[in-house]
């Protein structure tokens, strides 16, 4: 656009030129960006192979599998009874299907090109092709709110920014990779809408956020924010009738169409979290009428009409939303939006959510790790939109402080930060570029109003041509006496060029350390830098898989459950979707009690193998012994007689597995089984037997011996052990000390002389009365 | 009392205004955004009275009630030629163009939700 600018004042002819080679530019730098964005995320696969990463995924690669076999149909109404047993679960309602329709999609339309692709290789490359298209998306987004050049400033952005890329990488097969760029076309239709009013516009945006709605559950903050920013444009006096128009249309579209996901339901009409839309559009039907009445009637009138008509439609709305929500017709606010807001609630109230180590608050470092340079420019970006406000740019403001708030809340949130910091900073780079990068002369004679419309229209209009032939600098702010000189130039074109520069590194340094694990397969080092990968847990899941019978039941703690279902393909008890907190109690309780308390328990629910991760021999500390106070306070949480978390730790209040650790802890299930046969396991030549790597010192208790379960494979390195449960014995043992019979005390004689010795005859025989006791003689 | 008196005067006088100043191509969409709003009115009375069992066929019926009227609503102000330098580049034309659009995605989704 820049470009354009300057030869439109030449020929014709040119300017068609130009405006060709303004978009080659533009589709030339789009597609490099999505190559990049692409390339950037394969770390994993290179060093690795393609496979699904994490937990979440799996469970996602499951589903789509089992709807590419099945029919779409048939995954609208699964119900999976091999997760969550005995209750199962119903997949077709608990799952946002958006991402699986997407993947089965593109593997039907390439099957029917008969260029057939393994289900699992598109579900692993499907975040990286998404990326390259919220590059586009975000393009088209700052096109609309600042200029083309900032769009193409943000699309490059935010192709490589680790706080996108750390969900996104190849093998992460998440929601979230198809959400972002679900979220950015949202809002660029929104936009658009706004600016023109038309309800085309407004129809595409409830589209686009029917699909963002299977996408993510994190739609609540799309039908949030809009709502909120029709609210700031009514309050500060921008109301318009294209307002009116772009959200009544898009409301009443979106809203039918999101009540057709079915894990959606009737959630729009019936949550407090999709309430505020509804009242926003009860408040823009009210002022659209009043607008209508200003003209017709007198000022007094009006003023009449005005503060009583929204007096009471205000205290109307306020006191039925109240009725509803204390009848239960409408349901307050869920604990895990709540806790957005007040963020000691969960860590009380609802554990589960605590203890998932995303929810945690954000650290300043991660602000940076994330977002580098964008991070301290954005904030220039922001001032630049305040400054020249406009309808479209109160949203971007909106989002953006917004967003910084919930990014502080919670780790996982940084990625809704992230593309309106890569937008922002788009903007600031772009106008900074712009700024410093023209030089004078072409100014001169070309129109300067045309720079003018870009920005606020409320803003005066320049005055004469003749009358500025100096440089005016892009804002339309007062001209400058002096230019900028030459030097000043291209130092500060250096300098924000090496900025760019630094982000590159960063942002690939970043992604292909920190975000490219695939944390099924581990990796080390050896002390002359050899590779050394620990494949542990898909050695234990394929001994699962091949030695265990098809309807065996595997109890492990939920963290495992969707990566037992999809690589062993057998019935878990609890897994990470974590809806029944009271079953994942008892789970818990399993793993905190003695042998026998926990036998019953398993016994009750059937179980055939128990499964945990133990770490103590390479130093692995994702274990469970390092996660199993979570375990005590979530089984505390439901059965808080017989679980007390005081009773793990040692005298001294600390939490060991070694010579101090108390009783309870020692002969809990869960040491038992991470410990069984390891004291006498040395982990290296100078240790002591019964060092544990990842604890750092010994253990508390070195001879176990189990009565319940039996062990029936431990991994290479120890990561993956598992147990069998034992059936019960045939014949009910009694103990010693509740017999009633007992053999008389150490007399054991090998002859058979003696004084009762004649043959055939037994010593000490009772003598038998029936319905009496028996007496020996 | 006076207050009462003075909301029926203005309102009275809204209408007169109305009556007087409205071209008759917006009286016809202003006649058909009264029909919707009767059948809407009905559907909820229904609801009232005979309960809310099924609850996604009566929000489908609703709903589709309220979006036309919405979609209607919108389209007379596209319309009307006092709005004509607010909507930029949007031609009656166009605007019913677009009417028919999001009608038919209405009308789609409404067909699918009635169940």
């Amino acid at each position: 656009s820049i470009i354009l600018k300057v030869m439109s004042s030449k020929s014709g002819l040119l300017r068609s030129n130009s405006l060709g080679y303004t978009s080659l530019l533009t589709f030339v730098i789009l597609a490099l960006a999505w190559f990049v964005g692409f390339a950037s995320r394969l770390f994993a696969i290179v060093r690795f192979e393609s496979i699904i990463h994490e937990f979440d995924p799996w469970f996602n690669y499951r589903a789509t599998a089992h709807m590419v076999e099945h029919g779409y149909y048939n995954f609208l109404n699964w119900f999976d009874e091999r997760a969550w047993y005995p209750l199962g679960r119903i997949v077709g309602g608990t799952v946002y299907p958006g991402l699986m329709v997407t993947s089965g999609l593109i593997h039907h339309v390439l099957d029917l090109l008969n260029f057939p692709v393994h289900i699992r290789d598109i579900c692993v490359f499907l975040a990286p092709t998404f990326s390259g298209l919220t590059a586009i998306a975000t393009y088209f987004l700052t096109k609309e709110l600042w200029s083309a050049g900032a769009g193409l400033f943000a699309a490059c952005f935010i192709a490589i920014s680790p706080g996108y890329t750390s969900r996104s990488v190849a093998g992460s097969y998440d929601n979230e990779g198809i959400a972002i760029f679900a979220l950015q076309a949202t809002y660029f239709l929104w936009v658009k809408s706004v600016k023109t009013g038309s309800v085309m516009w407004a129809a595409l945006c409830g589209l686009m956020y029917f699909y963002m709605v299977s996408a993510w559950g994190g739609y609540v903050f799309i039908i949030n924010l809009i709502p909120l920013h029709v609210l700031v444009l009514i309050c500060i006096g921008r109301f318009s009738s294209r307002v009116y128009t772009a959200y009544s249309s898009f409301y009443v579209l979106g809203t039918i169409l999101s009540m057709q996901i079915p894990f959606v339901g009737f959630q729009p009409v019936r949550t407090s979290e999709h309430m505020p839309a509804l009242g926003v559009f009860g408040l823009v039907q009210i002022v659209a009428a009043m607008q209508y009445a200003r003209t017709r009637v007198t000022r007094a009138q009006f003023l009449t009409l005005f503060i009583g008509g929204l007096s009471v439609a205000l205290g109307v709305g306020l006191v039925g939303y109240l009725a509803l929500v204390w009848g239960g017709y409408v349901a307050p606010f869920s604990g895990r939006f709540y806790s957005l807001w007040d963020t000691g609630y969960a860590k009380i109230h609802i554990p589960i959510i605590a203890s998932v180590s995303e929810h945690q608050p954000t650290t300043w470092v991660s602000f940076f790790f994330d977002l580098h340079i964008t991070a301290a420019v954005f904030p220039a970006g922001l001032w630049f939109c305040v400054k020249n406000v406009n309808d479209e740019r109160v949203f971007i403001i909106l989002y953006a402080v917004s967003a910084v708030y919930f990014a502080g809340v919670m780790v996982r949130l940084m990625l809704t930060l992230t593309p309106v910091v890569c937008v922002l900073a788009g903007i600031a780079f772009s106008l900074t570029f712009e700024k410093f990068l023209k030089s004078d002369e072409h100014f001169r004679g070309s129109s300067a109003g045309t720079d003018n419309k870009q920005y606020d229209k409320l803003k005066k209009q320049k005055g004469s041509e003749g009358a500025d032939q100096t440089s005016s600098s892009p804002d339309g702010a007062p001209v400058s006496e002096d230019p900028i000189g030459p030097n000043v130039r291209s130092i500060v074109s250096f300098v924000m060029s090496i900025l760019l520069l630094m982000f590159v590194v960063h942002a690939t340094y970043v992604t292909s350390n920190a975000y490219s694990h695939p944390s099924v397969v581990l990796q080390s080092s050896t002390s002359n830098g050899g590779r050394v990968i620990m494949d542990d847990f898909r050695e234990a899941y394929h001994w699962l898989r091949e030695n265990t019978p098809d309807d065996a039941r595997i109890m492990s703690w939920w963290d495992y459950g969707y990566q037992i279902a999809g690589m062993a393909n057998r019935t878990t008890l609890v897994d990470n979707n974590t809806w029944n907190n009271s079953h994942i109690a008892l789970v818990g309780k399993a793993m905190s009690s003695n042998e026998s308390a926990a036998y019953e328990i398993m016994r009750e629910l059937d179980v055939d193998y128990v499964l945990v991760i133990f770490g103590g021999v390479i130093g692995y500390s994702g274990d469970d012994i390092n996660k199993f106070l979570w375990m005590v306070r979530i089984a505390e949480g439901e059965h808080p007689k017989e679980i007390r978390e005081a009773n793990y730790f040692t005298e001294g209040g600390e939490y060991s597995v070694g010579a101090q650790a108390s009783q309870t802890m020692l002969n809990c299930l869960m040491y038992k089984m991470s410990y069984y046969r390891f004291g006498e396991t040395r982990v290296g030549y100078n240790q002591a037997a019964g060092f544990d790597r990842t604890r750092n010192y010994v253990i508390g208790k070195k001879d176990i011996t189990l009565e319940h379960v039996e062990e029936a494979y431990t991994t290479e390195n120890w990561l993956v052990r598992i147990y069998r449960v034992k059936k019960p014995a045939n014949r009910n043992g009694v103990k010693y000390t509740e017999r009633k019979i007992r053999p008389t005390g150490g007399h054991k004689s090998s002859s058979t002389v003696g004084r009762s010795g004649r043959k055939g005859s037994l010593k000490n025989k009772a003598v038998v009365i029936k319905g009496k006791r028996p007496v020996t003689a | 009392f006076s207050s009462e008196m003075q909301l029926v005067q203005v309102l009275q006088k809204l209408f007169d205004d109305y009556v007087k100043t409205t071209s008759s191509k917006l009286k016809i969409i202003d006649a058909y955004m009264f029909y919707i709003l009767l059948t809407g009115i009905v559907q909820f009375v229904y609801c009232v009275l005979v309960g809310t069992f099924p609850f996604n066929a009566f929000l489908a019926g609703f709903i589709s009630t309220v979006a036309s009227f919405i979609l209607a609503s919108c389209l007379r102000m596209q319309v009307n030629e006092e709005n004509k330098d607010e909507f930029n580049g949007i031609s009656p034309e166009r605007a019913f163009a677009d009417f028919l659009f999001a009608h038919a995605v209405l009308h789609l989704v409404v067909v699918n939700f009635l169940g």
